[in-house]
């Protein structure tokens, strides 16, 4: 058997371990095994094209790898399960970037594809491109969701569609006098930074609250281009990895977006709802606020029949979860029935909030999801919300002018009281003030939401 | 050549549609996070340009970021998705069951 051969069946090998891992990915039992099935897959690809007849450059090759290595393998294991989407799309952005790069590089050494065939040029030039717009727009979504940038839209109003279709058109005109047998370095680098801006430019201006449909979105796109890669370099495994990546990847975003009930062009439209601004819509200068004390708070919620504790990105950031589940099990030793809302994007990314209640060890049957727990609130006594903001905001139901208008949101308003734990008054990430904390039932109970809630069970210990 | 790689290219499509059709709200997450993991098979696509041949030192700059940023890819996201998952497998505890208690519990 010829080397060639050998490779070819080890990609086979390879690809099919990737299908068999990612069908695993999508049951909860097969999920962790999935995982590595894949991983394994990925292990055999790179055996097999290390084996390719005439590779060289070792050191170089070594260099990079250890680089990787050295970079990838801390930040993956000390990341905190708060800073996990970024995370998600910073290493989705760094795959865009290398298959940007690798086109760069395929530009440069064939001399602007001088000889090749017009396929290969133009699998090459969509991966530059797709690849440039992933890479800068996985840093912008990485930089809203860490708060390096802030996470309201921004925009330049009308003029951003225009200006996006300017950019697109501009990166195109220089692939094509590439494909036409230009091959003057100025035009990949045009090529590369015009994609580059647009993806800037396409992310910009989206709400942070949709930077996980948009994070999927990206890393559709960047299979996509890692598939074009494979047709340019006559590769099977970029070929199937890329495109099975592509496809699922769109699936999967369309499937967020609908959790969400946004619509993909909606959300790439730009800014909440397409209307370009999230604006505050409410009056808030004649509203008042009623403020409580951890002792009312025990009180109100320890002589209560149902309690449901309705978790956000505040729990997370302040990582509170572990003095939660305390909270809840006293108050279930006292006969209280207690229940754990899960909004689908409850702490910017689906399944967040499952993770970390999980880690805290609470049950799985006391975490319900939206659909479920909706027909409970009217039926609760105390409805507490941590750290969640605009997953609450009977605004998305009730006012149409709302930037967040027809998102789907847990029912809150409808349980007996309210008790709302805040820092402060700062709207959510959609940028919104919440008609809830003026409602009369609701009391709000500042601070930071671990110590809040300690102090509560405190209380509760000394009732 | 290309022909079969298309054909390649269409049925992959189809098998990346097939695999992903109804997945719990819960895994969305992780699953981004794994398919994340497996387009860093780019990192592919470095290896053999930077194998079989690049000569200039910019080239060589390039391909080193290219294969090191293909490397973090494939480990980061495979890590990072390992960690989320195990936030779910719990031992003791009804493992790993994430959506199968809608009816019980009901009230």
């Amino acid at each position: 058997m010829s080397r060639d051969v050998v490779i070819q069946l080890l990609y086979i090998v390879a690809f099919a371990l990737f299908i068999y891992g990612l069908m695993g990915l999508t049951g909860p039992r097969t999920a962790v095994r999935g995982n590595w099935i894949a991983a394994a897959g990925m292990g055999v690809a790179v055996v097999a094209t290390l084996l390719t007849p005439g590779m060289g450059n070792w050191w170089l090759i070594l260099l990079g790898v250890a680089i990787g290595t050295a970079v990838g393998v801390p930040s993956a294991k000390q990341v905190k399960m708060t800073a996990m989407p970024q995370m998600v799309a910073l290493f989705n952005g760094v795959g865009g970037g290398a298959v940007a790069l690798i086109a760069w590089v395929e530009f440069r050494e064939s001399h602007g594809f001088d000889g090749s065939p017009a396929h290969v040029a133009v699998a090459s030039l969509f991966s530059a491109i797709v690849g440039s717009i992933s890479f800068w727009g996985s840093l912008v979504a990485y930089g809203k969701l860490q708060e390096v940038i802030t996470g309201r839209p921004v925009g330049i109003g009308k003029l951003q569609q225009p200006l996006n279709l300017v950019l697109l058109l501009a990166s195109l005109a220089c692939a094509a006098v590439i494909i036409g047998g230009g091959d003057a370095q100025l035009l990949i680098i045009g090529l590369l930074v015009a994609s580059a801006v647009l993806g800037v430019m396409v992310v910009l201006p989206i709400g942070g609250a949709d930077m996980p449909v948009v994070i999927s979105l990206l890393n559709a796109l960047t299979g996509l281009s890692a598939a074009a890669m494979g047709l340019a370099l006559d590769n099977t495994a970029l070929i199937v990895a890329g495109m099975i990546v592509g496809a699922s990847g769109t699936i999967l975003t369309n499937l967020m977006a609908k959790a969400m009930n946004r619509s993909i062009p909606a959300i790439v439209a730009g800014g909440f709802g397409g209307g370009g601004g999230g604006g505050t819509t409410q009056a808030t200068g004649d509203q008042t606020v009623r403020r409580t004390s951890a002792s009312d708070a025990a009180i109100q919620m320890a002589f209560a029949n149902q309690v449901i504790i309705v978790p956000g990105y505040g729990m997370a950031v302040a990582q509170a979860q572990h003095a939660v589940r305390e909270m809840a099990e006293l108050l279930e030793s006292r006969g209280v029935s207690v229940y754990y809302a899960i909004h689908p994007v409850a702490g910017r990314m689906p399944g967040h909030m499952n993770v970390l209640l999980a880690e805290a060890d609470v049950p799985y049957e006391r975490l319900k999801e939206m659909e479920d727990i909706n027909r409970e609130f009217a039926r609760t006594d105390v409805a507490m919300v941590i750290g969640a903001n605009d997953v609450t905001n009977p605004a998305a139901r009730t006012d149409q002018d709302s930037p967040i208008y027809g998102m789907p949101i847990l029912n809150v308003d409808e349980s007996r009281s309210v008790i709302v734990l805040k820092r402060g008054m700062a709207p959510g990430f959609a940028g919104v003030d919440n008609a809830l904390y003026f409602d009369p039932k609701t009391t709000m109970l500042f601070g930071d939401a671990k110590a809040s809630v300690a102090e509560v069970t405190e209380e509760l210990k000394a009732l | 050549m290309l022909v079969q790689n298309l054909a390649i290219l269409v049925l992959a499509g189809f098998v990346g549609f097939a695999v992903i059709s109804k997945v719990p709200n819960t895994l969305h997450t992780p699953l981004m996070s794994g398919t994340n993991a497996i387009h860093g098979i780019v990192l592919l696509g470095g290896l053999i340009v930077a194998g079989l041949g690049a000569e200039g030192v910019l080239d060589k700059i390039l391909l080193v970021i290219a294969i090191a940023f293909g490397t973090i890819n494939v480990i980061g996201g495979f890590l990072v998705t390992d960690r989320m998952l195990s936030m779910f497998k719990q031992p003791g505890r009804a493992g790993g069951q994430v959506n199968t208690d809608k009816k019980k519990e009901q009230r």
